[in-house]
């Protein structure tokens, strides 16, 4: 008896206690929860919702209501309908093919031609002619695609451009049907993306190399090690850590693909589509043009989800490598 | 000087040899060249007569100069001038809004004593590894909130993104002193005094940065107008540009302006080659001016957001 009072009398202190606490917590941090609610909101609505909202994948929807909202709610659960679907046309082997293969060698030469400009502009004699180089190279990141795209049309217009009108004939080659033959695609799109993006990955390798104490070289000199010996032997492994990070954030993407460079660049020409299809054209495309809701959400939806998995496991690995550079 | 003399020796025999120097300096010459003569290219196409270039395709040097491309986006310039004020409007409120909603939330997550720091840290985190995807996204905005052809719909997605609220996360944990923030507390400052008084003056240089990210990031945005504006909505300056490859009579205002246009100039066709050109050189424009400025900004937010969990 004495034992279930005193278990009576002891949360109420507890709470008594909490409550004063919470008074002045309140008082103190309420203003936190204030100042975080505008993004919030915006997060709720531009992630959380379409998030929640994925799995229409698994509904067929019917537009019976005027109010969308309800045609969702309504719609009926068909299981893994849409994605059986999806997975019996090519399209789906083709779009992920093209999605992880470009991505594979956008990233390779992200690492070897970035780490190489690094090197280069690091070995130059004159400091602020590599600075001035540096500020020229940087300059295509800052453009839109749609720049890009008039940049790459004024190339390879089949009437007009100069690949047809003054390159190729320069090599007595014919011209070529640049946006109805897929196969040069193959090569334009790695040139387009290193072009536009590599000026962005030498900022980190230079901003790495240049980090490097000076002393480790000077000794090397000392000891006769050529050059390339040096590269090879201090300069390399010492930015190691920085290229394994870069790439691996890049390999967590690798289930996304750059929209702009797919759509703009190729400018959506569906005869391209063999080798410029991505996962995110294709999920544009369907939904939005063709009007394949099933389709494409299914889509979306096995894009989300592997590449979610793929990005939780290069994290993991970056943890292993620099746990200061995990994202997590 | 005898040391200014023996580090110069130093630096001397660390430095390539003379050829590789030449070498290298010859290679950055020639990709320097590569990344500004594609523009180049636009830019001598726009100075061109139509006629010319119809026959003999897109030269860098026009064989017969012409100002007629501009001329005709001049007699048309509303579409171009609300363009540009769209995306003036955009880019401008834009950024101010999302600096300051992701600056608010950055700092209690970074704030050692806020006990919610780890949920609310994780709300943000959790949607770099993992979204929606288009289809619930699109219907989000355009059937649930009813907000095709609005300006709104071209600014709200890029209010909150989680990797400018992590950098600046780590801004405040890392180059705010907590004495500063406890000094201010015994000096009875409120939480909204220290973070707009001490804390913001403070962080100049990350809001900088995050700022410029963001200002990029909505200059060059077509995506969201791709989405969500139709035909009759507002063009930013992209997505103008982007209609116009596809279609040059999108340069016209309407069909009507274009039709009088016609009628007033009966000899009068279209220079729709180098009119596309014009275009774009007018829609490039204050990025090549403004890039030189705020490049180097861009570097150190870039070398300075190292991210950290």
């Amino acid at each position: 008896m004495e034992q279930a009072t005193e278990a009576v009398v002891q949360p109420k202190k507890a709470l008594k206690k909490d409550k004063t606490l919470n008074i002045g917590y309140w008082k103190k941090y309420g203003v936190f929860y204030l100042m975080m609610a505008p993004a919030l909101i915006v997060l709720i609505i531009n992630n959380y919702i379409p998030m929640v909202g994925s799995i229409i994948a698994f509904k067929k929807i019917t537009y019976e209501s005027r109010s969308f909202l309800e045609n969702f709610i309504n719609g009926k659960w068909v299981g893994f309908d849409n994605f059986d679907y999806l997975f019996k046309t090519s399209d789906a082997w083709r779009i992920t093919r093209n999605t992880v293969v470009y991505n594979a060698v956008f990233i390779a030469l992200n690492v070897i031609v970035g780490v190489a400009i690094a090197l280069m502009f690091n070995q130059m004699r004159n400091k602020r002619l590599a600075k001035f180089h540096q500020s020229v190279m940087f300059l295509p990141f800052f453009l839109s695609w749609i720049i890009i795209a008039y940049l790459v049309y004024a190339f390879l217009n089949p009437q007009l451009g100069m690949m047809n009108k003054e390159i190729l004939p320069l090599f007595g080659a014919g011209e070529v049907e640049w946006y109805s033959d897929p196969k040069w695609w193959t090569i334009i799109l790695p040139i387009v993306n290193v072009w536009k993006n590599i000026g962005y990955y030498v900022v980190f390798y230079l901003a790495a190399i240049i980090g490097i104490d000076k002393e480790y070289y000077e000794a090397a000199t000392i000891d006769g090690a050529s050059k390339w010996r040096q590269i090879r032997s201090i300069t390399l492994p010492l930015i190691r850590p920085v290229i394994i990070v870069l790439t691996l954030l890049q390999i967590g993407k690798i289930f996304y693909a750059d929209f702009g460079l797919f759509f703009q660049v190729t400018r959506n020409a569906g005869m391209l589509y063999d080798t410029t299809l991505v996962i995110d054209t294709y999920v544009y495309q369907g939904f939005l043009v063709t009007g394949n809701l099933g389709l494409s959400s299914a889509a979306g939806f096995y894009q989300a989800i592997v590449g979610f998995v793929i990005i939780i496991i290069a994290n993991l690995i970056v943890r292993r490598v620099s746990k200061d550079d995990a994202l997590f | 000087m005898a040391t200014i003399a023996s580090k110069k020796k130093v630096d001397d025999a660390l430095a390539i040899s003379r050829s590789s120097n030449f070498a290298i300096n010859i290679f950055f010459w020639i990709y320097s060249a590569l990344c500004i003569i594609p523009i180049l290219l636009l830019l001598g196409v726009s100075f061109s007569d139509e006629k010319q270039v119809l026959i003999n395709g897109y030269k860098f040097w026009p064989e017969k100069f012409s100002v007629e491309a501009y001329n005709f986006l001049v007699k048309d310039w509303r579409p171009v001038v609300e363009s540009y004020g769209y995306s003036i409007f955009v880019t401008v409120i834009g950024t101010i809004i999302a600096v300051a909603i992701m600056s608010m939330y950055a700092y209690p997550i970074s704030r050692r004593d806020f006990k919610h720091r780890g949920i609310f840290s994780f709300i943000m985190f959790f949607t770099i590894l993992f979204n929606g995807g288009l289809v619930p996204f699109y219907l989000m905005y355009s059937n649930i909130l009813g907000m095709k052809d609005n300006l709104l719909v071209l600014m709200i997605p890029l209010f909150a993104q989680a990797f400018f609220i992590l950098v600046i996360r780590t801004f405040f944990m890392n180059s705010i002193p907590t004495e500063l923030l406890e000094s201010a507390k015994i000096d009875g400052a409120g939480e909204l005094r220290t973070f707009f008084g001490i804390v913001l003056p403070l962080s100049l240089p990350v809001l900088a940065s995050v700022g410029l990210l963001t200002t990029l990031g909505y200059w060059n945005d077509w995506f969201l107008s791709l989405l969500f504006i139709t035909d009759d909505g507002p063009h930013t300056i992209q997505f103008r540009m982007y209609e116009a490859l596809l279609d040059i009579q999108y340069l016209s205002s309407n069909s009507t302006a274009y039709s009088e246009i016609i009628k007033a100039n009966p000899g009068f066709s279209m220079p729709s080659e180098t009119a596309r050109m014009a275009m774009a050189i007018v829609g490039v424009g204050p990025i090549i001016f403004a890039y030189p400025f705020f490049q180097r900004y861009f570097i150190a937010g870039l070398t300075v957001g190292a991210v950290k969990g």
